[in-house]
């Protein structure tokens, strides 16, 4: 049988302590507490959590903590317009658009395709291996595929595919930690949307450049000549795309002969007119770069598709959306099976 | 234990009985806050406050509470409460008052509340007899044992990050082979005290 006495003393020590120490607690919060904005723990609810630094801060409570003292409020690359959107919304602002949505690219296609200068035994890491006169790869302007890359990105967002760091657009937030990672600089941000890349960063002479890699860009300057956009110009031995100006028609894909150039051929589009939504404005006739729309005023417009490049300004252009926008395979793709 | 000079209690807490690789407590921090230098100095740091805290007040717990009233049984529970409320007051009250301090120990402060090398250090001084004086030393020695330890350790390990390690034993096998070395090592003081 258990007496009560002996059970009395226990339930009266620990319930005191803890009733004791409760109110320690309770008192040392009221007396010792520290003034913080509330709004930076809600707008540090609303982030990500993801402490990538893509804002410039060193963590998300440090950002939430900025934004509370007048930070801008769209600075977080993670969470995009949506987040930007809610921590408006604590701040009582309006969400500014942070602008298109950007990703990271690694400006090359070498891997496999580029020739090794040296066999390099040593730490592997593209640092290290940049350190050993820039690395085993004869083009020097090349990804050294050892994933330096991969190692920041939080987000699973970087593979290796064929000895190349490839970044996987729907993956990316956009935080530019592997942009500050890579020792070659060859990872740049482009916009979300763009298919059409050059991907090469080689500015030596042709010769040099086909000697070393067989997928780099020569500086043909083929590419200029294609485009009817104005949008691609070789500057310093290398292609680069104008992505303001550039409408992804692919026609420099192409051209290209190295393959510098790389695009998804099943983005490939023609235009077709849907006949019953034709009013015979002629505006996309006008518009079209390469005349392939024809029909007479108030008559119902015909795409001559041979001729379509797929840039979709007749589709942009057209105020009666009367322009579908059908996939083909890409012309080059056609050719090379013919 | 009991009879046994300060010198000799702090020389066997840091190098004969270290915590760490003798007794083998406070393993998780001891893996995972050793990846740099900086960081496990933060915490070695946290670790030498709160175990003092600790001693001190288990101590007076221990001779005012459990002993007198015969309920040596809830040893364990009343530490556990009386650790992680003092941790939770310094924390509180350090960030009132030494926001800087509190800053440097950081996230580590909560983490060391229930860690069980306070628990053992508070149990051990009880199982040892000691006194106050003791007591506190004894507290403050075997948390910069494990400092010591922890340091070493973590200096180790940012070495190896240059070294070209089998894919099978990159990360943590690796460190735990590291920790049992530096735990042989550590062995050669045994008999010492």
């Amino acid at each position: 049988m258990i007496e009560f006495k002996e059970l009395l003393m226990p339930i009266v020590s620990m319930g005191g302590l803890g009733v004791a120490f409760g109110g320690l607690l309770a008192f040392a919060s009221q007396k010792f507490e520290v003034k913080s904005d509330p709004r930076a723990d809600e707008i540090n609810a609303v982030l990500p959590a993801a402490n990538c630094g893509g804002c410039g801060y060193p963590g998300c409570m440090n950002y939430a903590i900025a934004v509370a003292k007048g930070e801008a409020v769209n600075k977080c690359t993670v969470g995009g317009p949506a987040v930007a959107e809610k921590v408006a919304a604590i701040m009582g602002v309006d969400a500014v658009d942070a602008g298109e949505r950007m990703v990271a690219r690694v400006h090359c296609n070498g891997g496999i395709h580029a020739v090794d200068e040296f066999d390099y035994q040593g730490i592997l890491s593209c640092r290290a291996m940049n350190l050993v006169s820039g690395g085993p790869k004869a083009c020097k302007n090349g990804c050294l595929g050892c994933g330096d890359c991969m190692d920041v990105c939080r987000f699973g967002a970087i593979e290796l595919v064929d000895g190349v760091a490839k970044i996987i657009p729907e993956k990316c937030t956009g935080c530019q930690a592997c942009v500050k990672a890579c020792p070659k600089q060859i990872i740049k941000m482009i916009p979300a949307i763009q298919n059409t890349v050059v991907d090469c960063m080689n500015n030596e002479i042709g010769a040099h450049v086909k000697r070393n890699c067989s997928v780099a860009c020569i500086a043909c300057r083929m590419c200029e000549k294609a485009c009817r956009f104005d949008a691609i110009h070789v500057v310093n031995n290398i292609a680069s795309i104008d992505y303001d100006k550039c409408t992804d028609c692919m026609e420099c894909f192409e051209v290209c002969p190295t393959n510098a150039i790389t695009a998804n051929p099943e983005m490939k589009v023609v235009a077709e007119v849907i006949d019953e939504k034709c009013i015979g404005c002629t505006i996309c006739a006008k518009n079209c770069p390469t005349e392939c729309i024809s029909g007479e005023l108030k008559q119902v417009h015909k795409v001559n598709q041979a001729e379509c490049i797929g840039c979709k300004i007749c589709y942009e252009k057209c105020p009666k959306d009367a322009i579908a926008l059908i996939p083909v395979d890409s012309k080059k793709k056609m050719k090379e099976t013919a | 234990m009991e009879n046994a000079g300060l010198l000799t209690i702090i020389v066997s807490a840091i190098l004969v009985n270290n915590f760490v690789l003798s007794r083998f407590l406070g393993i998780c921090p001891f893996l995972g806050m050793s990846k740099k230098v900086e960081t496990a100095a933060g915490m070695g740091m946290a670790v030498v406050f709160v175990m003092t805290m600790a001693g001190i007040f288990t101590w007076f717990a221990n001779k005012y509470l459990l002993v007198r009233f015969h309920m040596e049984y809830l040893q364990i529970v009343m530490y556990i409460l009386i650790i992680a409320a003092l941790v939770q007051f310094v924390e509180v009250v350090l960030k009132k008052m030494l926001p800087s301090l509190y800053s440097a120990l950081g996230i580590f402060l909560p983490l060391i509340t229930t860690n069980c090398a306070v628990l053992g250090v508070a149990l051990l001084n009880d199982q040892y007899n000691f006194g106050l004086l003791k007591t506190i030393v004894h507290s403050a020695a075997v948390a910069v044992g494990f400092t010591l330890a922890i340091v070493l350790f973590a200096s180790i390990r940012e070495k190896l990050e240059a070294n070209d390690v089998p894919k099978a034993f990159q990360g943590f096998p690796i460190a735990l082979i590291i920790a049992s070395l530096l735990s042989f090592a550590f062995l050669g003081f045994t008999g010492m005290v």
